[in-house]
């Protein structure tokens, strides 16, 4: 089916939405949400191996890493602290950055498997339909952190109470921009094989040139040009966000580089999946055949 | 652009506001100083200029009379712990280390870690009483809680030696692990702790038999066995808790004083060396000689709160009970 066909339905849908009004936005919202939401409560696995390989890493690479940190304070801590502690807002991340990547890539499974017609067919903007499924996805994510802090709290990493509340918004805009970030690769992405692809040219990439598993002035000391390449990933604004909302503080520049990032990811996303505009209707169905 | 960072509630200022405030005082060794830091805002408040290598810190005169062993100026100096104006010198012997008050208040017990002496001084007097010969390189100072008896460490004979303070006389001696450097009476009097820095033990001794009862050991996942060096140690009121601290092994280890096992280890800086509760035994304090800095333990959670900078090498601690 050539997405351009639906421009011609243009009357129909404007008249659809007028007619059920905001109720009608809520139900399509909390379609998209609870398919989300469902979709990852079923898949046991996949929540298993969300936590499992967060953990992984606690409980074995940090262990190994303890001297990592040398002897400073760095900020938001107001003391020493252990490798765990300070690796567990980047494990967080890693959380985030999985799921956002799983579920926007899923997309393109929907895509394969027909499930994407029903969504493209949807008489509301395409922008609506594209954040109400980011939300989706924000709040598997927030889900599966919560789990993880929880479990990572009887590994002595027992942030303010205050925290747990604090790191809410950080974790969610996080989630946004990433997931954002995802959408916009998706749209590139023909078939869910290439998911290795994205593995090695956007996953790991982000994850290690970033702030999630070392301190920027160990970076730093090692090389300069890095230091510079991890500040500008937008990976590392989200696990300082995270890390100080943690520990009950604001980094204003986090918030504002993860905002902007957002702000960006998302508008190219938005253009991408525009049937008339944007790459989805420049490529064709997949497999390539137009 | 270095971001500005908020902090986003103010619970953990009222939290500390609630608290009550005390002053602490931390000897310098190497900036010739002593920080005095409020212990509610955790702040360093003041610096004062006080002798040479301060190291041995602590009050007299109901907290009035603030005391520290000034050691390359071979004198114990003594400040008003309110103004923290200088009042006068009291003799010491040569290179004073470190000193303890009997319980009455007077006399100052110091060990002269050059002359293998423990000097006896009469703080209102500012006389020496008398000398104690004792092992070679003294350090460790405890009295117990009655007054009768006084414990001293020899850092390179490696025992604790038992003075009888009514004849300033030593009674007895205990050989210990290597390089002993404090000694701790539990609240009954009953027990004295003993730290071994090289040994990295530390050694529990009954005060009437003067029989070694056991040894606190110490493993730290991740930590060379070398590293743990225990040195301070602190015994909590209700002598149910002690608190060791490990040197460059950064941890204060909290011990089960009835068990001798230890329950916890605590990150703190480098090269943790002396300790000090505050009055209500609410906060524990901290020198970390190579990070220049003191670490704030909550007593109750067991959790390091706060490391705050001091000056080059703080040695010594102690808190005013205002």
């Amino acid at each position: 089916m050539k997405p351009v066909a639906m421009d011609s339905l243009a009357p129909a849908t404007e008249s659809f939405r007028s007619r059920s009004g905001i109720s009608g936005y809520l139900a399509c919202f909390n379609g998209i949400v609870w398919r989300e939401v469902l979709r990852f409560v079923h898949q046991r696995e996949r929540f298993l191996s969300a936590l499992v390989r967060p953990l992984v890493w606690l409980f074995i690479f940090a262990a190994g890493f303890r001297q990592v940190l040398g002897v400073s304070i760095i900020e938001p801590y107001e003391t020493y602290v252990l490798y765990e502690v300070f690796v567990t807002p980047g494990l967080i991340g890693m959380i985030l950055l999985f799921n956002a990547m799983q579920s926007s890539l899923s997309m393109v499974y929907d895509r394969e498997t027909g499930a994407m017609r029903t969504l493209l067919i949807s008489p509301f903007p395409r922008w609506f339909l594209l954040i109400s499924k980011l939300i989706g996805s924000g709040a598997v994510s927030l889900l599966q952190a919560y789990v993880f802090l929880l479990i990572a709290y009887f590994w002595e990493i027992e942030p303010p109470p205050l925290g747990y509340l604090t790191v809410m918004p950080a974790l969610f805009l996080s989630s946004l921009m990433l997931g954002a970030l995802a959408l916009f690769i998706s749209s590139i992405i023909k078939q869910l094989e290439n998911f290795a692809g994205v593995m090695n040219f956007v996953i790991f990439p982000m994850f290690f040139a970033s702030s999630a598993l070392y301190p920027l002035w160990r970076i730093k000391e090692a090389s300069p040009l890095l230091y510079e390449i991890c500040r500008i990933n937008p990976f590392t604004h989200a696990v300082e966000l995270i890390r100080f909302a943690l520990y009950v503080k604001l980094d204003l520049g986090s918030l504002a580089a993860v905002l902007g990032y957002t702000v960006v990811f998302l508008a190219a996303a938005i253009y991408a999946y525009n049937p008339s505009k944007g790459l989805l209707g420049r490529r064709g169905p997949p497999g390539g055949a137009a | 652009m270095r971001p500005k960072h908020l902090l986003l509630s103010g619970v953990f200022l009222l939290s500390a506001a609630t608290a009550d405030a005390y002053t602490v005082f931390v000897s310098n060794e190497k900036d010739n100083t002593v920080s005095v830091l409020d212990s509610s805002t955790m702040e360093v408040t003041k610096t004062i200029k006080v002798g040479q290598r301060p190291r041995g810190i602590t009050l007299a005169k109901n907290g009035e009379w603030l005391l520290i062993c000034a050691s390359d100026d071979n004198t114990v100096q003594v400040f008003d712990a309110r103004t923290h104006q200088f009042i006068k010198n009291l003799p010491s012997g040569p290179d004073p280390e470190l000193f303890i008050l009997h319980p009455t208040g007077n006399p100052l017990y110091i060990a002269n870690e050059d002359d293998n002496i423990v000097t006896v001084v009469d703080i209102d007097k500012g006389s020496v009483v008398t000398e104690i010969p004792v092992g070679v390189e003294p350090e460790g100072m405890g009295v117990s809680p009655d007054g009768t008896i006084l414990v001293n460490t020899s850092e390179t004979t490696n025992m604790a030696h038992f003075i009888e303070t009514k004849s300033n006389r030593t009674i007895d001696h205990v050989l210990v692990d290597a390089r002993p450097r404090y000694a701790e009476f539990t609240p009954d009097g009953a027990q004295v702790w003993v730290s071994s820095e090289i040994g990295g033990t530390v050694s529990v001794i009954d005060v009437k038999t003067r029989k070694p009862l056991g040894k606190v050991t110490f493993q730290i996942n991740g930590v060379n066995a070398d590293a743990i060096q225990p040195v301070g140690v602190r015994i909590t009121k209700d002598g149910k808790r002690a608190f060791v601290a490990l040197g460059p092994a950064n941890r204060v280890a909290v011990v089960d004083v009835p068990s001798m096992k230890v329950e916890r280890y605590l990150l703190v800086g480098q090269r943790v060396w002396q300790l000090a509760f505050t009055p209500d035994e609410k906060q524990l304090f901290t020198t970390n000689g190579t990070s220049n800095d003191v670490s704030v333990i909550d007593v109750e959670k067991l959790r390091v709160v706060k490391s705050v900078k001091v000056g080059r090498y703080p040695w010594g601690v102690v808190i005013a009970p205002f």
